[in-house]
Parts: structure tokens; sequence; C-alpha cells
């Protein structure tokens, strides 16, 4: 006997709507109660920090902007401010050549230093991206192309053009890679590894012959290695070494020779400066430190008792002493020693100095690396017949290198930092013109706030994408060791 | 010549350069350019302008000896020092003369064997202070903070004014003048003190100079001038002679305006043998006749130089006061050419 359960009056049979939550229980409200007000101690806190944000930010909107953009000296921006609280923001849109490329690299050939930047991401892209190329490819491209309008828009048609056929040879080299990766990767990496030659004649310029004698010399010092390697490893070495400087000698005649040759206008290196010249200095020695790095890791985990002695004291040295006074002894005291009139530019002694510098760093975060490796994966190398450079290229580099990445990252982040030093020993990077030419010229000299946040902004941007860049690869990496 | 490629030909090796400290003036001719040492910038006595070309009254030394030697203002390698690689850049040979608002002094001179060729510019260490501070000389700062610039001079004078007056400070040391000013402005020290050509010309772009004084102390002396390597006379010669030129030249009336006509022949023998039309002076130094008319050229003479750079009809406006011609009651004298 069912009873009809709609039949009686108190009893529902269907489910009421849900109702919402009380107000003070949802949404901005509930999140603002417990996260901010949360007790009296934290409501006052929080009021405190409100009126410390508006008290910044009080003082800081105004300033930044009301500014003024296009005066040309400090004293005709202050008329115009009229003692409203605005930046003089001007001196970054009169000077900001200066800023960016120093004030010596000749105005019309500006475009060498911006062409070098696309050409150094197309370079970087096989390297940094080597799974991901189509994806990183369209995200070039279209980078490029955002800021070949942005240069059509401000008028600058050459700039436009440089960053439009880039963008084009980037586009079809991705496409290309959706169907064949590995192409597409081997021709970029070719590319790359033409890269630092081409960036050295766009830079300084003269005949591309230097540049091609340069990287003739790398080709036939590795054929001579790959030539004489069945002989054993020392053999090639050396044949290589010195297959390589008898190359340079003889091409020094023949470019030389033909130095006016597709010849850009040569540009000494004292002319380099600004932000460009931090770019250069950053991006040359992380590449280089990387591997005498690895190597001297290596090496002080070698059996050979030199080899060994002679890595534990170039790391402990270089790591004992301070980057400022290698960048004194380059700048001042080499000159004592070497014959006078010898001009040993300036700029290579710098980065010779930070590179040997920075990779004593690095060889120290890859030896944690490779201490973190359990002992098995050494035994695992040998057992599979694997000799010592196969097994250290094959089993356990790609795993310390791995474990190493956030210790790398960090050395190369204040490695860039870093090279802001050498404004110290009167060359003018990003600091040096803002401490020197600009900061002391009789139209800007008063000017603080407005270069220095300029600079803070243009650090931080590649600062922070480096480390961005190194969180994304080691989730890329995560293998599952945790 | 020879080049060698490494890494690229990075390197530049091996100008010839042989006994160079014997050769200055043979150098300079091979290279065809003057290294010349300056600040990494002053106002109105060494910076670089929008365009990245060298301006002020400093630089103009460097381009009227260029032009002198080399026949073209333009045919300068500005080589940038700051106060403490000046004289390692100087005696290294890596510039063949450094004109820097260096401070004349014995030890300069005999113990880093430099050789002063002269003085260009008549400097005496300033104080300035707030107004609001209320002080009116300089003696009255017992207790004080003092931003000052190190490796200068006026660090040391600082030190021996307030120990001859008994007096005490504690001293703020700043790299460069524009962080010095700065720090000023925002309180972090009473006093500041440079150069009292530097303390004008940095008060007259403060926000308020108004609410700033100079005092009227001036401590110490700064016989500013360019200099060169001990061991090369014939080098000192012509950078000093030079400048000698530009002086004499304001002396005798000729400026860059006049010179044209003048250099055909005046009936004044002294500005024909400065200008070359009579005499062997050119001969002697190891230059041609016209030297100094080209020097002279370069940037008109020294009082030219002088208004056109930091005098007071410029953002600088300094009076010529110690710096007049010695026939205005000033100190700016140069021997006889004869």
């Amino acid at each position: 006997m069912a009873m009809d359960q709609s039949n009686v009056a108190f009893v529902r049979t269907e489910m009421l709507p849900e109702q919402a939550p009380p107000a003070s229980e949802q949404g901005i409200i509930k999140w603002v109660r417990v996260n901010l007000f949360d007790g009296w101690l934290n409501s006052i806190l929080t009021l405190l920090a409100l009126y410390f944000i508006y008290k910044i930010l009080a003082g800081f909107l105004p300033w930044a902007t009301g500014g003024v953009w296009n005066t040309s000296s400090l004293a005709e921006c202050r008329e115009v401010l009229q003692d409203t609280a605005g930046g003089c923001f001007s001196v970054l849109t009169e000077r900001w050549n200066q800023l960016l490329f120093g004030f010596k690299y000749p105005v019309d050939q500006y475009w060498r230093l911006i062409l070098a930047v696309p050409l150094l991401a197309v370079a970087l892209m096989p390297i940094m991206f080597v799974n991901h190329m189509v994806q990183a490819g369209r995200v070039v491209a279209g980078a490029m192309v955002i800021i070949a309008v942005l240069s059509l828009i401000g008028g600058a048609m050459g700039l436009a053009a440089i960053f439009i056929i880039t963008a084009v040879a980037v586009g079809y080299l991705s496409m290309r890679a959706q169907s064949d990766a590995a192409g597409a990767r081997s021709m970029m990496l070719i590319f790359t590894m033409l890269y630092p030659f081409l960036a050295f004649w766009l830079i300084w310029g003269g005949t591309i012959f230097n540049s091609i004698v340069a990287l003739a010399g790398f080709g036939v010092g590795y054929i001579a290695f790959s030539r004489m390697q069945e002989r054993g490893f020392t053999i090639g070495a050396l044949s290589a070494v010195v297959a390589a400087i008898v190359t340079w000698f003889i091409g020094g005649f023949i470019s030389d020779a033909l130095a006016g040759v597709l010849a850009l206008e040569p540009v000494p290196s004292r002319d380099l400066g600004g932000y460009v010249l931090n770019f250069i200095l950053g991006v040359v020695c992380v590449s280089l430190s990387l591997p005498i790095g690895i190597a001297l890791a290596l090496g002080r985990q070698s059996d050979m008792p030199i080899i060994k002695f002679i890595c534990v004291i170039f790391i402990e040295f270089v790591r004992g002493v301070p980057l400022i006074t290698l960048l004194f002894v380059a700048n001042v005291v080499l000159a004592y020693f070497l014959p006078p009139g010898t001009n040993f530019d300036l700029i290579l002694r710098v980065i010779i100095m930070i590179t040997l510098f920075s990779s004593a760093y690095i060889a120290e975060v890859i030896r944690g690396g490779l201490a973190a490796l359990p002992r098995g994966q050494y035994e695992a190398g040998d057992s599979l017949g694997l000799d010592y450079a196969q097994s250290m290229r094959l089993v356990i580099l790609p795993q310390a290198l791995k474990i190493s990445i956030p210790g790398i990252v960090n050395v190369a982040v204040g490695l860039f930092k870093d090279t802001t030093l050498v404004s110290v020993i009167s060359m003018f990077d990003l600091v040096g013109m803002i401490r020197g030419p600009i900061g002391s010229s009789t139209e800007w000299n008063g000017v603080y706030w407005e270069l220095w946040i300029f600079a803070v902004f243009v650090f931080f941007v590649v600062c922070y994408g480096i480390s961005q860049y190194s969180q994304w690869l080691e989730r890329q990496l995560a293998t599952g060791h945790r | 010549m020879k080049k060698t490629v490494i890494l690229g030909a990075l390197t530049v090796a091996g100008l010839a350069a042989g006994a160079a400290a014997a050769a200055t003036l043979d150098d300079v001719k091979a290279r065809g350019k003057l290294n010349c040492g300056v600040t990494t910038g002053v106002p109105g006595f060494a910076e670089p302008d929008a365009n990245g070309v060298w301006q002020g009254f400093d630089v103009a030394v460097c381009r009227a000896v260029a032009a002198a030697v080399l026949g073209d203002s333009t045919a300068v390698e500005f080589v940038p020092t700051t106060g403490k690689t000046r004289f390692t850049a100087l005696a290294s040979g890596e510039i063949d003369m450094l004109a820097r608002n260096t401070t004349w002094t014995f030890s300069r001179d005999v113990d880093l064997k430099f050789e002063f060729t002269g003085v260009n510019y008549y400097d005496g260490q300033g104080f300035m202070v707030p107004a609001a501070l209320g002080v009116s000389s300089a003696k009255e700062l017992d207790g004080a903070t003092v931003c000052i610039q190190t490796g200068t001079t006026t660090e040391l004078n600082l030190a021996d004014f307030f120990r001859s007056n008994g007096i005490s400070y504690e001293p703020v040391p700043i790299e460069t003048g524009s962080e010095a000013v700065q720090l000023f402005l925002a309180g972090s020290c009473d006093v500041y003190t440079t150069d009292a050509s530097a303390l004008a010309a940095q008060r007259a772009n403060f926000p308020s100079p108004g609410d700033y004084v100079v005092l009227p102390e001036i401590v110490s002396k700064e016989p500013l001038g360019p200099l060169v390597r001990h061991g090369d006379n014939e080098w000192g010669d012509i950078v000093r002679w030079t400048l000698n030129a530009l002086i004499t030249a304001e002396e005798l009336g000729v400026t860059s305006d006049n010179i044209g006509e003048l250099s055909a022949g005046s009936s004044n023998p002294e500005v024909n043998r400065l200008l070359g039309s009579e005499g062997t002076l050119g001969e002697m130094l190891g230059l041609d006749a016209e030297w100094a008319k080209r020097a002279i050229m370069a940037g008109g003479n020294y009082g030219e130089v002088f208004a056109t750079n930091i005098g007071v009809d410029t953002n600088i406006g300094l009076a010529r006061g110690l710096n007049a011609q010695w026939t205005d009651g000033g100190l700016i004298y140069s021997p006889p050419f004869r």
C-alpha cells in the first residue's frame, strides 16, 4: 500500500532551488573579509598597507603621467612643468639613442645593432626551444610583426623592413618545422653557428672577410680534429689548434688585402656603449662561460692530478677575488705589462675577465649537479662500455645540467647585471652613460630618477625574462624525480 | 703594420710603437689622430652633446692641439677617464695628453712624472650650503656632513682646511658630480664642496638655485691645465705653446673673425710671428708655419673659447675673474712669441 507522497501537504517532492549564499559569504566581500580584515590586528595592518600604497601611488602617478616628453633641456622642462609634480622624461626622448647605443656609435649605422637583436632571437631559438620550434617561431615572428608595425607608426621605415623580413624568415622556418622538425632545426642550428661571426661583422664592421677567416679557422680546426682523432683525443685537439692558428695567420693577410670588400664602416670597440654594450657583454660572456664552466667542473672531478690541481686553483682563486678588481686589472694594470703603444682591445680584455669570473661560478654550480647524481649513474655509464667522453655526454651531463639549471640561471642573471660594473673603468654602458655624459651634461645635469628608472626597467625586463624561461625549462625537463 | 686576426680580428694589435716615449709627435702623425684624455662629463668643460660630439672648454684645448699638429680639429679620439684612471691612461701611453680638470700639484708633476704644460683655468675650492642653514662662513661649519668627490685634490684640501681651523666634519664620499648634487639636494649632507666653477655650473640646474648659497671662502688654489708624460719635451712644447698661442691671440686681439686678414701680414710683428707670416717659430716646434693659425681657428682664441663654453652668456655663467688676461687684472699670461 503505497502512499502518494504528494498528497501529504507538508512533505516536498521536489528540491527547492539553491539559494545564493549570504552576501557576506561569497565573492569579493568574503575574500576581502577573510584575507584582509580577519580580526582587528589584520584589519589595522591592511589599512596601514593601503595607506602606504596610496602614498606611494599618489606621489608616483602624477609624476609618471604628468611628465614632459619633448623639451631639450632640464631648464626648459622645469619651465613647462611650472612646479607641478611631473617627471622630465624628455631626457629619455632626447638621449634615447645614447642610452641604448652609447654616444659614439655612428648614427647612420644604428641599423646594424638593431638588426643584430632579432637575428640573435632567431639564433637562440633552436637552442632554447628545442622541441617547441613551431610555437616559439610563431611567438618570435608575432613579436617582430608588432615591433615592425610600431616602428611603421613611428615612421622608421628601415627598422620596420628589418623586422618584417626577419619575421617572414622565422615564420617560414616555423612552418617548415611543423612538417619537418629536424630539418628546420638543423637549418637554424647552422644559422646559430654562423651568428657570432655575422654579429661580429655587423657590430664592429670592417670587411666580411675578417669573419669569414675566423670562421674558416674554426672549420679547418674541426676538419683537422676529425682526421687526427683516431690517433687520440690530445693529438686531435693539438692539431686542430695548430691548423686554426695557421689559417688565421694566413687569413689575416687575405682579409687585410680585401679590406674594402663587402665592408661595413668599421667601428672601434671603444665607440660601443649604452645598453647594447651590456647586452653584448652579457650574451658573449654567458655563452662562453658555460662550456668553460663545464670543462672546469669536470676537470675538478678528474683523476688526473695536474688537471685537477689547475682547475681547483683557478676556481678558488677567481672566486676569492671581487670582479671589480679583475676589471681594474684588465683596464689599467695590463697596460703597464704590454709594450707601450700596444692597443689590446679593451672590450676583449673585459670579456676575458668577466668570462673567467663567471665560468668559475658556473663550474661550482655544475659541480653541485655532478655531486648530486647517485654513484650508480657513473657506474651505469661504465658498465655500458662507454668511454669517458661518451658517458659524460650521454649519461652524466644531461642529468647534472638539468639539476643545475636554477643555479646556472642565477649566475647568468647576476652576470648580466654585473656588466654594469664596467662603468667604473670608464666604459660607457647604460649605467656609465647615465653617470657620465648624460648625467653631467649642461642640459641634463640634475636629472636623476627618470634615467635610473629607465635603467631599472630595461634590466628588469631582460632578467625577469631569463628567470621565466628557466622556470619553463625546468618544467619541460621534469622527468619525475620527485 | 700587420693585423693579426684572433677571434675575427677583435684584437687590433700592435701599432708598431717602437720607442713610443720619445716620439709622441711622430706617433700622432702616423696615427692621424690625437688621443686626448678628457673627463667622463663635467658641464661646460667636457661633455658629449646629443649627437655624441664632444664640447667644452677642456675639449677645445685638445681640438687646438689636433689642429696645430694634424691640421684637422676633428682628428681627435677623446678617451674619457675617471679621476682614478686618468693618470694610468697617460702613463701607459693610451693617451697622448690629458686635458681633464687636473690640478697642477707638486707630487703629480714630480712624483707621478708628468709635465703640466700650463694653466687654462684658475679654479679654487668652494663650499655650497642650503640658505636655510643660515651659515655665512665656512668656519661656522663645525660638525657638518660634507659631500665630496673621492680621488681628487678637493678631498685633501677639505681635510687641511678643517684641520687648520680646528673644526670637525664628517665626509660623505661620492664618485661623480651628479650623484653628489643629488645627495646634497636630498639633504644627505649639509655642505657640498668642489671646485667653484663646478659649483656654479651645477647650481644653475638646481630646481630652485636661490635656496642655496656659495660661501665666500675659497680654500685652495686649483690651477687646472693640460699635461703630458715626462720624457718627451718636444711634445710637451707643442702642447704648451698651442695653449699659449690661444692666450696670446686674445691678448693681441686675434680672433677667429679677423685671423684671415691678419695672417696675410699685419703691422704688429708679434702677430706676424704668431701666425707664421714672419719668423720660423713653427719650424722650431717641428710643425709648419701656420700651426698657431689653425689652432686659433679651431675654436677661437682663449677668450672666445671661454665665452662659448663657460662664459656669462652660457648656462654655466662663469665670470672671467682670475681667468682674465693679465692686462685686465687676471692671471692668464703667456710668455712672448719670439
